[in-house]
Order: C-alpha cells, then sequence, then structure tokens
C-alpha cells in the first residue's frame, strides 16, 4: 500500500493520537475505564494499523522481533517481580499494601500500578508477535 | 441474531470476517449499554480489531471461497439444538436483571464496593477488584496470554528466520 497517500497521511496523524490514547488507558485505570489489558491491545491494534498502511518491513525495523519478545517475557516476569519484592518486604506475594507500610492504600496503589504495566507489556508484544507471524508468513512466502 | 444466521450461511469467508466485525462491535455497544465500559474496550479493540485483522491476514494464506460440504451434518445440528435447548431453559432460573437482592450482589460484591475506597484507595472498583482482590487470576491471564504467544511461534515462528533471509537475498 505505498502508493495510498491519503492512507498513508492519515495514518501518520492518527498514530500518536491511538499511542497516546493507549498510554492514558494504561495509566489512567485507577480513575476511568482500562487497565493493561485494554491498553496492551490498543497499542498493538496501532502497531498493526502501522503494519497495514507502511508493510512489514517498516514495521519490524520500528519493533524488531527479538524484542518484542523479550518485551513479552518481561511484562509476566514484572507481575512475578512485584509478588516477589511483596515477599521480601516480608508480606504475602501480592500484598501490595507492604510496599508503603504506614499508608497501605498507597501500597496497593503503586502495586497495581506495577502489574497494570507487566500486563500491557506482555499484552501488546504477544499480540503483535502473534500479528507479526502470520503477516511475516503471508509477506514472506512469495520470497520462499 | 441475524448477523450471526447471515455469518452461517454466507460461503464467502472475507465477508463472513466482516460480519464478525461487526457482531464484535454490536456486543460491544451493548457492553455500553450494560454500563461495562471495561469489557466494552477490549470487546473492540479485540474483537472488531485485532481479531478481524488476524483472521484476513489467514485468509490471505488460505483460498476465499468456504468449500461445500459432501454431506449434511445432521448430527452436530441436532447436538446443538439440544444444548442450546437445555441453555435457553436455564435462562428460565436466572434471576431478574439488575434486582438488588440478587445472589450476585449478596456475596462479595458489597465488600467491593463499599470498602475497595479505604483499602486500595483509587476509584475504579473493577481494577481493584481485578489488580488486587484478584491478583492471582490476572496473573494467570497473564501468563495464558504470553502461553498463545510461545504457542504461536512454535506453530508458525521461523518469521525472523525467513525475513533475514529474503534482505540476504535482496
Amino acid at each position: 500500500m505505498q502508493h495510498h497517500r491519503i492512507l498513508r497521511v492519515v495514518t501518520k496523524f492518527y498514530l500518536p493520537l491511538i499511542l497516546l490514547f493507549g498510554l492514558y488507558v494504561q495509566f489512567h485505570g485507577d480513575y476511568g475505564p482500562g487497565g493493561g489489558f485494554q491498553a496492551g491491545v490498543i497499542v498493538a491494534a496501532a502497531m498493526i494499523l502501522y503494519t497495514l498502511v507502511f508493510g512489514f518491513e517498516n514495521a519490524t525495523r520500528v519493533a524488531p522481533l527479538a524484542i518484542l519478545r523479550a518485551c513479552s517475557a518481561a511484562g509476566v516476569l514484572i507481575y512475578l517481580g512485584t509478588g516477589v519484592v511483596n515477599m521480601l518486604l516480608g508480606a504475602d506475594f501480592l500484598d501490595y499494601g507492604s510496599f508503603v507500610p504506614d499508608h497501605r492504600s498507597h501500597g496497593e496503589h503503586y502495586g497495581i500500578l506495577a502489574v497494570e504495566f507487566g500486563v500491557g507489556v506482555t499484552v501488546a508484544s504477544t499480540l503483535l508477535l502473534i500479528f507479526f507471524a502470520f503477516a511475516g508468513r503471508s509477506e514472506t512466502e512469495d520470497a520462499d | 441474531m441475524i448477523t450471526a444466521i447471515t455469518i452461517i450461511r454466507l460461503r464467502d469467508l472475507f465477508a463472513v470476517i466482516m460480519l464478525f466485525g461487526l457482531y464484535s462491535l454490536l456486543s460491544a455497544a451493548l457492553f455500553v449499554a450494560l454500563s461495562a465500559p471495561d469489557v466494552a474496550f477490549t470487546e473492540a479493540v479485540v474483537g472488531a480489531g485485532i481479531s478481524t485483522v488476524l483472521m484476513l491476514a489467514t485468509l490471505a494464506l488460505t483460498s476465499r471461497y468456504e468449500k461445500r460440504p459432501a454431506h449434511r451434518a445432521w448430527l452436530p445440528l441436532a447436538v446443538v439444538l439440544v444444548t442450546g435447548a437445555f441453555l435457553i431453559y436455564g435462562t428460565i432460573d436466572i434471576a431478574p436483571f439488575g434486582a438488588p437482592d440478587n445472589p450476585v450482589h449478596q456475596h462479595v460484591a458489597p465488600r467491593y464496593l463499599e470498602q475497595s475506597g479505604e483499602e486500595i484507595g483509587i476509584p475504579n472498583v473493577v481494577t481493584s477488584v481485578l489488580a488486587s482482590y484478584r491478583g492471582y487470576d490476572t496473573l494467570g491471564e497473564t501468563v495464558v496470554v504470553f502461553t498463545a504467544g510461545i504457542g504461536v511461534l512454535v506453530l508458525l515462528g521461523g518469521t525472523a528466520r525467513r525475513l533475514k533471509r529474503r534482505r540476504r537475498e535482496e
């Protein structure tokens, strides 16, 4: 789709907005609707839009497969790691209150932000990996 | 409902995928009407957006039209009809929609609604249930997503290798 100028311009205009909305949903999930999963999916959708318009080669330059693979594992590790930190602080696994012992609800807040971030990273990168696995197949099939 | 029946009747897979997307969008609207914006978000983006794109990508690898089946599948039809009849029979016993004395509103929901403000301190109760009270479940879901990714990579992997080879050839 290299020659569709309108599509390319509109996509360029929309991409930052979608990504910004993804970040908003990610970090504002405590106050409004949304959270890690939704944010991850929105970011992945933005990247898929980019791939559809600008092609598979460019997209894998923006988000290399190796980095995506590392990220999808890192998100799970962030989630697990939050729980482990809680245990190191002497509380139960995933008992976020222990982050700020004097003010447990603040600790809960930080913990939720951390695990939601982990969820977001995993969901975004895993969905992109799955999409690239499909798109890359149809894209590189001709070369084989 | 009309969308679902049309999906079954159609043999043009491209139109089927578009209708699936429409169906998800309609469900998302339904979730908004039931004031569940969190679920509506997910349905709209995953159902109408990403899974449509994934199915289109799959369609690009196969043919556009479904083969006409050699025989009519009567047994599956009977199984589906019986299961559907049981499910509809089950809905007769479901508690009235939105009634305050429903069992769901008697169990843990009041506690979440009344005390999560003090215990967790964030206004969105859905988030505090998901990430804190049910932290283990959400951890499990994250691991499931990760595992799904690994599964697809194992089955359809080799993209990076093919890409590298193609770049080398160019």
